[in-house]
């Protein structure tokens, strides 16, 4: 490699927020499977939110000629249940538009829950250090030392199984990381002059932590929080199969997996494509992840 | 014949926004015992080319030479596995940052015995001997609780000792030092500077030391080439370089001595060398250059002839100086 | 390295105490009464409640009972469970051997195959092998491993017919725990068929536990390589004329090897979480089917002692693999 070149005094115009995010779209756009991520999320938001209009059916509605009824292409289906019926006449179509609706839910809700206390908790301990610091990061070990579902479970088994209890239970276990990201990042940037600049001009604690030092750890956060999309779209699955989480007759995934498993080698489509839309979903959203880690990791933009 | 012959060598890393030479039409000879420093601020693609020599380069990078010969042997046509014998035992190279080159898994006696078993193939007890005797040769003492230190526990110098060490351990004809003392303190560059001279002195090898340093090629070289941009912009024999630099480049970097600085400041060469998407047209000093005329912005220059230096240069100083006196001669 | 060692456990000390304030705060968090709670559906007497309350000290105030809990602790007593009447520790000594075993299983699939992918792909930076390799990582890490079992319940055993749906071992097998690991015990019976059976009823639930850990292993591996591919010291091992094989096996991947180590000690938690839901989908005896069972039945007692007992098992894990770490990290152990 050759050596680097002294870079040139830095951008003598200052880059506004637009440009900054047209670079950033630049970066990102690069990654050909970001992108195609970013597209299947955006058609998952688009059914999720239209799936009253797109379901050809209710998703409670049971058809009692249709038990197990197969797909449209199999011989003995046909075309009013494409993906086939469960095992109580509903059509499976119609139950995964509606169920996207939960799961898109379910990750929006765990991931601000989660980066509401994450954030809160990690800007008090990198800010203020000594014992709040020591005090908060343990309690973060001490729920990290548990396997994430285990805890998850406990935590229903204390506050009753339902959607709700589980997106809590999600949302405690998957809050230690923004803390820790939270608070490493304040540490690194409480050291640069921008925020010493900002002490020295009387900035009130509050403003500095929220204001100053914030939007600038913003980057490993975001991604994180992509990560944790997926995670909690997992987790609510997971524990909705396990009978934990959202409970029949709810089209949630998960659950749908689990009402469905006694069928599995007479039936294969009713547990097929439940998880093949969970499946999709964390997929596309890890691949956003993955292109926003890039976009945003500045060593690797020179390659 | 020359030990290492390099003719129009050229180096073209395939990047993201197209092909970038980095290095362009470089010759160079170098002959057994012959020490050459070749000259020129970072991004002049000096390390590159060596590197290319060495075939260290990464697959993005596109090697081209009319001739590239090491010992008689065309090193195009080496198959990978005679380049490797060739590599590390007659040609050895160390690095700028001694401290990362060293492997921090390994001990000392481990990376420098390595080189001597692929090499050379002495056993265990051969090669702890020799290397004990390696170590004491570049001036570190207690060598043999050494031979058992972790990189982390050596100090820069240290480091850059034991690398020596270790390119030197099958007896190279030629060394390729690139920058060996920029990371290193002050007081540690000339030692270490003192140290290569010693060694290639005391075993005849040529040494081929890549500088950015107008100090050190003063101190060291017998040879020097200038080199921008890719480009070699003029090529003397040491004295001859200081006493009469032909390129305006070499002038303003004999300039920037410290010992040569005429008034109270240090004069500084404007800019930064060209990258990949700011090549100028014409000479690509031109913007940079005190004696730029259209003409230097609008036509590639010519190469000057050997008594000028071979200078790249449509305007060489000292030219008349230069010619008066090849006329009395 | 014995310093570090001995700084390590010292750490570890508040995150002990936190895990038991949980684990004892989990009985008494229950929003039923927790001697209702432990006494199952039948209910009690006023007279055995007041009992109950005394016997487990519920009537002491909040710190004596935690120290009480502690000392219970400290001498084995993780208590009763209330299905089976049985010591908690006693059943979970049988049970995790189960889980252990098919932990251990995965993680070596997931090493032996994880390892080498991740360095094929950064060795290959970019070709198509790289990112064929690289995407099935992606589709293993986002994969819902519940439905991963069920999946192949369906195509090896329901069409193809190769593997057995659910359990440890063919029906007509009895095999006397030695080890509690069915292929040890089967193989120190002297039983061959038995451990061909063991071996394929561990085939499905190995391939999904290991799935995610091999998933994550592949791609840390890569990024591994490539950050060291790129290091000054790999570019001295070429200038030495070392052979590729030595260059990346010796010098490259030697160096790899210290932050994928800590992937896979973090990957024990993965594991342990993983297996609830594996064992559940194969009905495999082990500690996570336990657990969950458990729950669902109200066992409180033994939920409360497995919570504590399988954190244990993830720090115990973890420090093994910071001893690991500093074992192969020369920084960590010239100290």
């Amino acid at each position: 490699m050759s050596e680097i070149t002294d870079v040139a005094p830095l951008a003598v115009r200052a880059p506004t927020r637009w440009s900054a995010l047209r670079e950033f779209w630049h970066y990102f756009s690069i990654n050909r499977g970001a992108v195609a991520g970013l597209f299947v999320f955006v058609a998952l938001i688009l059914i999720a939110l239209l799936a009253g209009v797109l379901a050809p059916h209710l998703p409670d509605q049971q058809y009692r000629d249709f038990f197990i009824a197969p797909p449209a292409w199999l011989p003995g289906g046909s075309t009013e249940f494409l993906l086939g019926t469960d095992p109580v006449g509903r059509d499976i179509l119609s139950r995964l538009m509606y169920g996207a609706r939960f799961s898109l839910l379910i990750g929006a809700v765990v991931v601000s829950l989660a980066l509401l206390g994450g954030i809160t908790l990690g800007l008090l301990a990198g800010f203020f250090r000594g014992w709040v610091d020591t005090a908060i990061m343990r309690v973060m070990d001490i729920i990290l030392a548990f396997p994430s579902l285990l805890l998850a479970l406990v935590m229903v088994a204390i506050l009753g199984p339902g959607l709700f209890n589980a997106m809590l239970a999600i949302a405690l276990v998957l809050q230690p990381h923004f803390a820790r990201l939270t608070r490493a990042a304040v540490m690194v940037e409480s050291t640069r002059e921008y925020v010493i600049s900002a002490k020295v001009a009387g900035a009130g604690r509050l403003r500095l932590m929220l204001v100053t030092i914030l939007p600038n750890c913003l980057a490993p956060l975001i991604v994180q929080a992509t990560l944790s999309f997926s995670d909690a779209v997992l987790g609510a699955a997971a524990l909705g199969f396990l009978g934990m989480g959202a409970q029949p007759p709810t089209a949630e995934w998960g659950t749908m997996l689990a009402n469905s498993r006694q069928y599995i080698l007479r039936a294969w489509w009713v547990v097929t494509f439940p998880g093949l839309a969970i499946l999709i979903t964390v997929l596309a959203i890890n691949l956003i992840g993955d292109g926003l880690r890039d976009a945003f990791d500045p060593k690797l933009k020179r390659s | 014949m020359a030990l290492l012959e390099i003719r129009n060598l050229s180096v073209t890393f395939a990047t993201a926004a197209g092909p970038f030479k980095a290095v362009d039409g470089v010759d160079l000879d170098v002959d057994a015992g012959d020490v050459v420093a070749i000259v020129g601020e970072s991004g002049s693609g000096k390390s590159v080319a060596m590197l290319a020599v060495m075939g260290l380069l990464p697959k993005t990078a596109t090697v081209t030479a009319d001739r590239l010969s090491f010992a008689g042997e065309d090193l195009f046509a080496l198959s990978a596995r005679r380049r490797r014998q060739v590599i590390g035992k007659d040609m050895a190279m160390i690095f700028q940052e001694p401290i990362a080159s060293l492997n921090p898994c390994y001990t000392v006696g481990f990376q420098i015995g390595e080189a001597l078993k692929t090499h050379l193939g002495l056993d265990r007890a051969a090669r702890r001997e020799r290397s004990i005797a390696l170590l004491r040769e570049v001036g570190i003492s207690e060598p043999e609780q050494r031979l058992s230190a972790f990189p982390h526990q050596l100090s820069g110098g240290m480091s850059q000792r034991v690398m020596i060490a270790m390119a030197i351990s099958c007896r190279p004809k030629l060394l390729i030092a690139d920058e060996p003392t920029t990371a290193l303190d002050v007081t540690i560059q000339a030692q270490i500077l003192d140290l290569l001279l010693k060694l290639q002195v005391e075993t005849g090898m040529a040494l081929l030391l890549i500088t950015h340093s107008m100090g050190v090629v003063a101190e060291t070289a017998h040879r020097v080439v200038v080199q921008y941009a890719g480009q070699q912009v003029e090529r003397q024999e040491v004295h001859g370089l200081f006493g009469a630099p032909h390129h305006p480049y070499t002038v303003a970097l004999l300039d920037a001595l410290p010992d040569r600085a005429k008034g109270n400041r240090l004069p500084a060469i404007p800019g930064v060398v060209p990258g990949q998407g700011d090549r100028p047209d014409g000479c690509l000093f031109n913007p940079r250059c005190a004696f730029a005329t259209d003409l230097c912005r609008r036509e590639v220059p010519p190469v000057q002839p050997p008594e000028l230096g071979q200078a790249l240069c449509h305007y060489p100083r000292n030219a008349r100086q230069m010619l008066a006196g090849g006329a009395t001669a | 390295m014995l310093r570090y060692i001995l700084n390590r456990l010292l750490l570890i000390v508040p995150t002990l105490i936190g895990i038991t304030i949980c684990a004892f705060a989990f009985v008494r968090l229950l929003p039923s009464d927790p001697i209702l709670a432990l006494a199952g559906e039948h209910g009690v007497s006023p007279e055995r409640y007041a009992i109950l309350q005394h016997k487990f000290g519920f009537d002491l105030p909040l710190w004596q009972q935690y120290l009480r809990y502690i000392w219970q602790l400290l001498h084995g007593d993780f208590g009763i469970s209330i299905s089976t009447q049985r010591p908690v520790m006693t059943e979970f000594l049988i049970l995790f051997p189960a889980t252990l075993e098919l932990s251990i299983c995965a993680i070596v699939l997931a090493i032996a195959l994880g390892v080498p992918a991740g360095i094929f792909a950064a060795i290959k930076r970019g070709s198509w092998v790289d990112q064929t390799l690289m995407g099935t990582a992606l589709v293993g890490y986002s994969m819902p491993i519940f439905w991963w079992g069920l999946l192949l319940i369906i195509f090896f055993s329901g069409i193809l017919g190769w593997t057995p749906v659910s359990g440890r071992i063919a029906v007509q097998y009895f095999i006397k725990p030695v080890t509690g690991f069915m292929l040890i015990d089967s193989l120190v019976a002297g039983n061959r068929a038995a451990f061909f059976s063991a071996l394929h009823y561990l085939i499905l639930p190995t391939i999904v536990l290991g799935t995610i850990p091999l998933a994550v292993i592949a791609r840390q591996t890569r990024s591994a390589m490539l950050e060291v591919l790129g290091e000054d010291y790999v570019r001295t091992a070429r200038a030495k004329g070392l052979s590729p094989r030595r260059v990346l096996g010796l010098h490259a991947f030697r160096n790899a090897l210290i932050p994928v180590v800590t992937t896979i000690g973090l990957q024990v938690g993965t594991l342990l979480a993983g297996a609830i839901l594996t064992e559940t989908i194969f009905s495999w005896p082990g500690i996570g089917k336990w657990m969950v069972d458990s729950i669902s039945k109200r066992d409180y007692a033994v939920v409360q002692s497995g919570l504590l007992l399988i954190a244990l098992i993830v720090m115990a894990v973890n420090l093994l693999v910071d001893v690991l770490y500093a074992a192969i990290n020369p920084r960590i152990r010239a100290q």
